[in-house]
C-alpha cells in the first residue's frame, strides 16, 4: 500500500521494522504537499527544512533506542497552535506577521513524543466558520471534489489527511470544527471532553467551548494521538487534573451489551433520508456485534444553535479584545490617535465573519441585553447538558449524523451566515455540554463522504474510540481515499 | 429584536471596530438575520434554571507564589509593530 494511504499504526510499524526511515517518510509527504497543495491550499506554512531536521533527529533517537510513541511520524498542526519560531496566523491577516515566541502545550507534547511537524494547516479565520472560506489565505478545496468546501474550521487539517499530504493532523473544535470537516473529507476526528487537552498556546476563540483533538485515518490512530496530546497542564487553569485513560488497549473490546441511544432530534423531518440511512446502517453494524439500540430524546437540543451563537460570540468578543495593534499583530498605517489606531487596526486585521461575531458578542454582553440574551443562553446551556446527563443514565453512547449534508459547493453559503451556521446543527450541543464526540466516515453519497457521530459521557474517550474502532474493523469506509492523481 | 444602523454603530464603537458607511447597511442586515435566529431562545422555559458558564464544575486552581517564567522580554517586544527603548509606541494620548 502507498505510504500516504497507510494508517499511523502501520507507518509506525514500518519505522520500527526499518522498512523506511523517518527522513524518507517525511520526504514523501513533503513531495506530496509540493505537488498537490498548490491546488488544495490545505497548508498556510510548510516547514520543510525543520521537518527534515526533526526526522533526522527522530531516526537518530530510534537508533539510540529512545523512540517515543510518535517517533518519526509526520503530522500537521492547525495554524491555531502556537509554534515557536514559526508563523502562527490563525487564518487571519491580524496574525499574518506573528511568529510565536513559544510552543503550544499540544505542539510541545507531540514533539516530545517524537512527532515531525510538516507545517501549519489552513483554517477559517480564528476558527470561525464551517467551510474554510473565511481564511485570509483563501479557501481550502475538498480533495473529493475540488469545487466543494472541506468544511471548517479545521478544513485544512481534514483535507490534508484525506488527500494523503499528512498521515494525521491536529484540529480544534468549538462548535464542530473537528467533526464537521472530518465528516466532509471521509476521515476520523475526535473532540475530547472539555479540559482533557491543554488550551495553552491555542489561540482562544470561545474559552468555555474550545477543545483540541486529533484528526486521522482511523479511530486507532486517533487513540494513539490522543494519548500523546492529552493530560493535565498547570499552564491552563481549565485543564483537568486526572490521568489520561489508556485508549489503545481497549480498542478491540467486544460491543456485546453496549447500549446505543438514537435521539429523535438527530433525525428531523427535513433531513435528507440518505443521511439518516447512513447512520442507521452504521448502527445496524454495531447491533450485529451485540449492541442494543434505544430511542431517546434530547428535547432542548433544538436551542443549541441559538444558544451557541450568543455564548461563542460573547466569549470571542472578549478574547479578541487583545488584538489592539499595539503589542503584536496587524497595525494600521499612520494612526491619528489611539482610538483610530484601535479601530482601523482591528477592522483592517479582522475579516467580515470575525467582525460580525465580535459585534454580536459585544451586543449580547451590553447593558440591557445581557440578561435577555447572554444569561438566557447560559440557562439554556444547562438544560442541554441536563438532557445529555439524563440520556447517559440509560445509554453508553449516543449516535447520529455528524452533518445534515455532504460537502457543499464553494460559495454556496458564504453570503448567508445563518445558513452556514446550520452546518453545525448536529455538533454544537456536544460543545455546550462539554462532552467527547467522534466523527467517522460511514458512507458516501454521490461520491462524497458522509460521517456518523459517536458521543460519549464525560472522559469516556476510550469507549467511543472502541466503538468506532470495532465499526472500522468491520467496514472499509475509512480506508477510501480520493483520487489525487496517478503519482507514487 | 431588530437592530437599527445607529445601534450597530454604537456597538461597533464599543468593540473598537470601524464600519464605513457603505458597509453599515449590509452589516446591519446580516446581524439582524443572526439575531432573528438567536431569538428562538426566548421560547425556552428557563425559569429557576441556574446559568451555566462552564461545562465542568471546576474550582480555580491555586499554586505556590513562585516565579515560574523566565525573562522573555526581548522575544516579546520583538513582536511589537512599533517599539522604542523597551516601550510600546502609540499615538500621543496625553497633551
Amino acid at each position: 500500500m502507498k505510504l500516504h494511504e497507510q494508517s499511523l499504526a502501520s507507518l509506525k510499524a514500518g519505522l520500527e521494522q526499518g522498512d523506511f526511515s523517518s527522513r524518507q517518510l517525511t520526504q514523501h509527504f513533503l513531495e506530496r504537499i509540493r505537488s498537490l497543495d498548490p491546488r488544495l491550499n490545505s497548508f498556510i506554512t510548510v516547514t520543510a527544512d525543520a521537518a527534515l531536521a526533526a526526522a533526522d533527529a527522530a531516526d537518530a533517537a530510534r537508533a539510540r533506542g529512545e523512540a517515543g510513541p510518535l517517533c518519526g511520524l509526520p503530522l500537521a498542526h492547525k495554524d491555531i497552535f502556537c509554534t515557536r519560531g514559526v508563523r502562527t496566523s490563525c487564518g487571519s491577516r491580524m496574525l499574518d506577521n506573528f511568529t510565536s515566541p513559544y510552543d503550544a502545550t499540544v505542539v510541545a507534547r507531540m514533539a516530545a513524543a517524537g512527532a515531525v511537524m510538516l507545517g501549519k494547516t489552513n483554517m477559517d479565520e480564528f476558527a470561525m466558520g464551517s467551510s474554510n472560506e473565511t481564511s485570509y489565505y483563501g479557501p481550502v478545496r475538498n480533495p473529493w471534489d475540488q469545487d466543494r468546501v472541506p468544511g471548517g474550521s479545521s478544513g485544512g487539517s481534514a483535507a490534508a489527511v484525506a488527500a494523503g499530504l499528512a498521515p494525521a493532523a491536529t484540529g480544534t473544535d468549538t462548535g464542530g470544527s473537528i467533526r464537521q470537516p472530518a465528516a466532509l473529507n471521509g476521515i476520523t476526528g475526535l473532540k475530547p471532553t472539555y479540559g482533557r487537552v491543554s488550551r495553552l498556546g491555542m489561540v482562544a476563540f470561545a474559552s468555555s467551548l474550545d477543545q483540541a483533538g486529533p484528526m486521522a485515518r482511523s479511530a486507532a490512530d486517533c487513540a494513539l494521538l490522543l494519548e500523546a496530546m492529552a493530560g493535565h497542564d498547570p499552564g491552563d487553569s481549565t485543564s483537568v487534573d486526572r490521568p489520561v485513560d489508556d485508549c489503545q488497549t481497549g480498542l478491540d473490546r467486544s460491543l456485546e451489551g453496549l447500549t446505543v441511544g438514537l435521539p429523535e432530534e438527530f433525525f428531523p423531518q427535513n433531513l435528507d433520508p440518505r443521511i439518516a440511512e447512513v447512520t442507521r446502517e452504521a448502527v445496524r453494524e454495531l447491533e450485529k456485534q451485540g449492541a442494543r439500540v434505544v430511542d431517546i430524546s434530547l428535547p432542548t437540543m433544538k436551542y443549541s444553535v441559538p444558544a451557541y451563537y450568543v455564548i461563542a460570540p460573547a466569549e470571542a468578543s472578549s478574547n479578541l479584545a487583545r488584538f489592539d495593534g499595539v503589542r503584536y499583530g496587524y497595525r494600521c498605517e499612520h494612526p491619528e490617535n489611539l482610538t483610530d489606531l484601535y479601530e482601523r487596526s482591528r477592522s483592517g486585521g479582522f475579516g467580515d465573519e470575525v467582525q460580525r461575531r465580535i459585534l454580536v458578542g459585544t451586543w449580547a454582553l451590553s447593558h440591557g441585553y445581557y440578561d435577555a440574551y447572554y444569561l438566557r443562553a447560559q440557562r439554556v446551556r444547562r438544560l442541554i447538558r441536563d438532557d445529555f446527563a439524563r440520556a447517559f443514565e440509560k445509554v453508553d453512547v449516543i449516535m447520529g449524523p455528524t452533518t445534515p449534508e455532504t460537502a457543499f459547493p464553494l460559495g454556496a453559503k458564504s453570503g448567508d451566515p445563518v445558513n452556514m451556521y446550520m452546518a453545525d446543527v448536529f455538533t454544537i450541543a456536544v460543545n455546550l455540554a462539554g462532552l467527547p464526540a467522534l466523527s467517522m466516515p460511514a458512507g458516501q453519497l454521490d461520491g462524497l463522504p458522509a460521517g456518523v457521530q459517536v458521543i460519549g459521557n464525560y472522559f469516556d474517550e476510550a469507549r467511543i474510540l472502541n466503538v468506532a474502532h470495532r465499526y472500522q474493523q468491520a467496514t472499509d469506509w475509512h480506508r477510501r481515499s480520493p483520487d489525487t492523481g496517478g503519482e507514487a | 429584536m431588530a437592530l437599527d444602523r445607529e445601534t450597530v454603530a454604537q456597538v461597533a464603537q464599543l468593540a473598537r471596530l470601524r464600519l464605513d458607511e457603505t458597509e453599515s447597511a449590509a452589516v446591519t442586515d446580516r446581524l439582524n438575520e443572526i439575531l432573528g435566529m438567536v431569538d428562538e431562545l426566548q421560547q425556552a422555559e428557563v425559569a429557576d434554571v441556574e446559568p451555566m458558564a462552564h461545562p465542568l464544575e471546576l474550582a480555580q486552581p491555586l499554586r505556590a507564589d513562585e516565579v515560574t517564567e523566565s525573562d522573555r522580554r526581548d522575544d516579546v517586544m520583538g513582536l511589537a509593530p512599533a517599539e522604542e527603548g523597551g516601550c510600546y509606541l502609540v499615538p500621543r494620548v496625553v497633551e
